[in-house]
C-alpha cells in the first residue's frame, strides 16, 4: 500500500482541486509540446519566427520567407499533427480494448489490425508502389483482418472474450506470415527496403492531405468511444454483470471494436506499425487518474498525443540519422514501462 | 399477481442434455425463496435464466405478467437485480463508481450518470454503512465489505426482485449471518428475493420458501420446515442429518454422516 504509484494516485484523487490541476496539466501538456515542436528540427526556429510564420498565413500584411513557410506549414505541421493523431488514436484504442476485454495486457492490435494493415501495405508496395494506394490498402486490410477475427470468433461461440482474443492471435500470425511472403518475393534493392521501412513505422513522409484523410475516422471513432465511456466501465466488470445491469454486451462490444479498429487502422495507415503506445499509455493514465473510463479516455488521448509527439521530436532531432519511430517507442517505452512495473503494478490496474 | 413467474422452464447448453426440465416457480412480493440442491444440479443456471443471462430452451419467465422474451435487457435490469457468485475483478474502480454502475439501466444509451444518480448512490452507500469507503478501490476491501458494495449497487439499481447466487459463500461466519439479516430486511421492504445456497441452515434463518432441486427439477417448494426434512436431505445430499429446534421458530440442520 505504500508504493509510490499509489501515493501519486492518492495525491491526485484527494481533493477536487487537485483533480482539476491534473486535468489542466493533462490538457496543457500536448498543447505546449505542439508549439515547441515547431521550433525544433534540423533548421531551428525561434518562438517569434514560428508565431510570425503562423500569423502570416492569416494576415497578409506580415511577410515571412518562403523557407520558413515551407518548414512550418508543409514539413512540420503534417508531421506534428500526425504524431498527435496517431498517438491519441493508439492510446485511446488501447484503453478501450483493455476495458472491453477485461484485460490490462491487451493492446490495440490484439484482433489483428496491425498485421492486416502491414500486409495491406506490403502487397500494395509490392504490386503498385504509389503511397496513397499503400495507405488505402493498409487501412482496408486492417479492417478486413479484424472482420475475419470477429466473425470467426462469433461463429465459434457467441463472442466470448477468450475465443475472440485467440482468434485475433491466429489471424494476426496468418497475416504476419503473408507479410513475410511479400518480403520474400520482393525485389531486395527497391521494394524490400520500402516494405521494411514501412513496417518499422515512421511519420517522416506524412503530408497534410494524408493527415486530413485519416483525421476523419480517428475523430469520429474517438468521439463515439467518448460518448460510450460510462458503459465501458460497466463492460469492464464482465459480461454477466454488465448484462444484469441492462447493457447489451454483444452490441456494445461490437461498436467498441468497430471504433477501435477504424481508429487504429487509420493511424497505422499513415504511420506504419508503432507498438507500445497502445499498451503503456493506458497504464500510465490509469496510474494518474484511476480506472474510471470517464477520466481515463480523455487522459489517454492527451498522454498518447504527448508521448508520440515527444518520441517523434527525438526521432527527427536528437540523432544524426532519422530513426524509425516504431523503434524508438519500444526503445524508450519498454524500459519506462518496466520502471513503472517495478513501482507497484497492483496499485493501478 | 405474482411478481416473477417461471413456467415450464427447460434449459440445455448447445448439444447436451437438459440441465433442468419443466420447472415451475412463483415468486410473490416480499418472498425470500431459497433454492437448495447439490453441486452442479443447475441452481445457478436456473437463476441466470430468470434475468435472461441464459436463454431458456423451452418455457417462459414472466415479470409481473410480462414475458421477458419481449423485454430488452435494460427493462429486465430495471426489475431484476443480480449479485453473482465470485466476482473476478480486473480494474480497481472506486467503491463509489462500482455502486454508481447500479444506475446503468435507468440511463439512456448515450447518457452518463447525473446528479440524481449520484444522490441515489450515496444513499445506497449509507444504507449499508460503507459511505466512508466510497473513494477506496473496491479491490482493496475485504470479502465482507465487497459483498456490501455489491448489495449497495443492486439497491442503487432499484429493482423489485433480487437474484442472489450463493450470497454467503466466501464470507466468514459473522458476515454470513449479517448478509442473511440484510436479505430479511430487504424482503421486509417489499423486495422479492431468490437465492441459491448450500446451507439448509441459511434457509431456516431467512427464507419463507425453499425450493429443493434434484434430478432436473424441484422435489418440492414449500416452507423451510416442510422441505428441510431428514428424508429430503438424505435424498438430495446423500448424507444423514439431524434437524434440531434450538429456540422458538429456529431450527438448524446438522450433518451427521455419509451414506454409502
Amino acid at each position: 500500500m505504500s508504493t509510490e504509484s499509489n501515493s501519486i494516485q492518492r495525491f491526485f484523487s484527494n481533493s477536487e482541486g487537485k483533480k482539476w490541476i491534473l486535468n489542466l496539466a493533462l490538457i496543457a501538456l500536448p498543447i505546449i509540446l505542439f508549439f515547441i515542436s515547431f521550433m525544433i528540427g534540423r533548421y531551428p526556429l525561434s518562438p517569434l519566427e514560428v508565431i510570425t510564420t503562423i500569423l502570416a498565413k492569416f494576415i497578409p500584411s506580415i511577410h515571412v520567407s518562403a523557407t520558413y513557410s515551407t518548414i512550418v506549414w508543409d514539413i512540420r505541421l503534417p508531421r506534428i499533427m500526425a504524431a498527435i493523431l496517431v498517438g491519441a488514436a493508439l492510446a485511446v484504442a488501447g484503453a478501450a480494448f483493455q476495458g472491453t476485454f477485461k484485460n490490462p495486457l491487451v493492446s490495440p492490435d490484439i484482433l489483428g489490425v496491425s498485421s492486416g494493415a502491414g500486409f495491406g501495405a506490403a502487397i500494395a508496395i509490392l504490386i503498385i508502389g504509389i503511397p496513397i494506394i499503400t495507405q488505402i490498402s493498409a487501412f482496408s486490410w486492417g479492417l478486413i483482418a479484424v472482420a475475419i477475427t470477429y466473425f470467426i470468433a462469433r461463429s465459434i461461440r457467441n463472442s466470448e472474450i477468450l475465443v475472440m482474443v485467440l482468434s485475433g492471435m491466429a489471424v494476426a500470425s496468418f497475416f504476419t506470415a503473408l507479410i513475410s511472403l511479400c518480403k520474400y518475393t520482393a525485389d531486395p534493392y527497391s521494394k524490400l527496403p520500402q516494405i521494411v521501412y514501412w513496417l518499422m513505422g515512421s511519420l517522416a513522409s506524412v503530408t497534410n492531405a494524408q493527415v486530413v484523410m485519416v483525421s476523419v475516422p480517428i475523430v469520429v471513432g474517438i468521439s463515439i468511444l467518448l460518448i460510450l465511456r460510462w458503459r465501458l466501465n460497466v463492460l469492464a466488470m464482465g459480461d454477466e454483470e454488465s448484462k444484469s445491469l441492462g447493457v447489451e454486451t454483444n452490441k456494445l462490444r461490437f461498436i467498441i471494436i468497430l471504433c477501435c479498429t477504424l481508429i487504429t487502422a487509420a493511424a497505422v495507415s499513415i504511420s506504419g506499425i508503432i507498438g507500445w503506445v497502445g499498451l503503456i499509455i493506458p497504464h500510465i493514465s490509469r496510474m494518474l487518474v484511476g480506472p474510471d473510463h470517464k477520466r481515463l479516455l480523455p487522459a489517454t488521448i492527451c498522454l498518447g498525443a504527448t508521448f508520440l509527439l515527444f518520441i517523434d521530436n527525438i526521432s527527427r532531432t536528437v540523432l544524426p540519422i532519422e530513426v524509425p519511430i516504431g523503434i524508438l517507442t519500444a526503445i524508450i517505452g519498454a524500459p519506462f514501462f518496466l520502471y513503472l512495473l517495478r513501482k507497484g503494478y497492483n496499485q493501478w490496474t | 399477481m405474482s411478481i416473477l413467474e417461471v413456467k415450464n422452464a427447460t434449459f440445455a447448453y448447445e448439444n447436451s442434455e437438459n440441465i433442468f426440465e419443466d420447472v415451475n416457480l412463483t415468486v410473490d412480493r416480499g418472498d425470500v425463496i431459497c433454492i437448495l440442491g447439490s453441486n452442479g444440479c443447475g441452481k445457478t443456471t436456473l437463476m441466470k435464466c430468470m434475468n435472461r443471462l441464459h436463454e431458456l430452451s423451452e418455457g417462459n419467465v414472466y415479470i409481473k405478467g410480462e414475458n421477458i422474451k419481449n423485454m430488452d435487457q435494460r427493462t429486465i435490469a430495471k426489475n431484476i437485480g443480480y449479485i453473482p457468485q465470485g466476482h473476478v475483478s480486473t480494474f480497481a474502480f472506486t467503491v463509489f463508481d462500482v455502486v454508481l454502475m447500479g444506475r446503468t439501466p435507468h440511463l439512456d444509451y448515450l447518457d452518463s450518470p447525473g446528479n440524481e444518480d449520484r444522490l441515489i448512490t450515496e444513499e445506497a452507500l449509507k444504507k449499508f454503512g460503507i459511505y466512508h469507503l466510497k473513494n477506496k478501490p473496491y479491490t482493496s476491501l475485504s470479502g465482507g465489505e465487497q459483498q456490501l458494495v455489491f448489495f449497495a449497487r443492486v439497491i442503487a439499481q432499484q429493482p423489485q426482485i433480487l437474484l442472489l447466487d450463493e450470497p454467503t459463500s466466501h464470507l466468514d461466519f459473522g458476515n454470513q449471518l449479517k448478509t442473511l439479516n440484510i436479505i430479511s430486511k430487504l424482503s421486509q421492504e417489499g423486495i422479492s428475493i431468490v437465492m441459491t445456497s448450500h446451507y439448509p441452515d441459511h434457509a431456516f434463518i431467512t427464507a419463507n420458501k425453499v425450493a429443493l432441486m434434484k434430478d432436473q427439477g424441484f422435489l418440492g417448494i414449500d416452507t423451510p420446515e416442510n422441505i428441510i426434512t431428514t428424508e429430503n436431505m438424505e435424498m438430495v445430499y446423500g448424507i444423514q442429518v439431524k434437524i434440531i429446534e434450538i429456540g422458538p421458530n429456529r431450527k438448524i440442520c446438522v450433518p451427521i454422516e455419509t451414506i454409502d
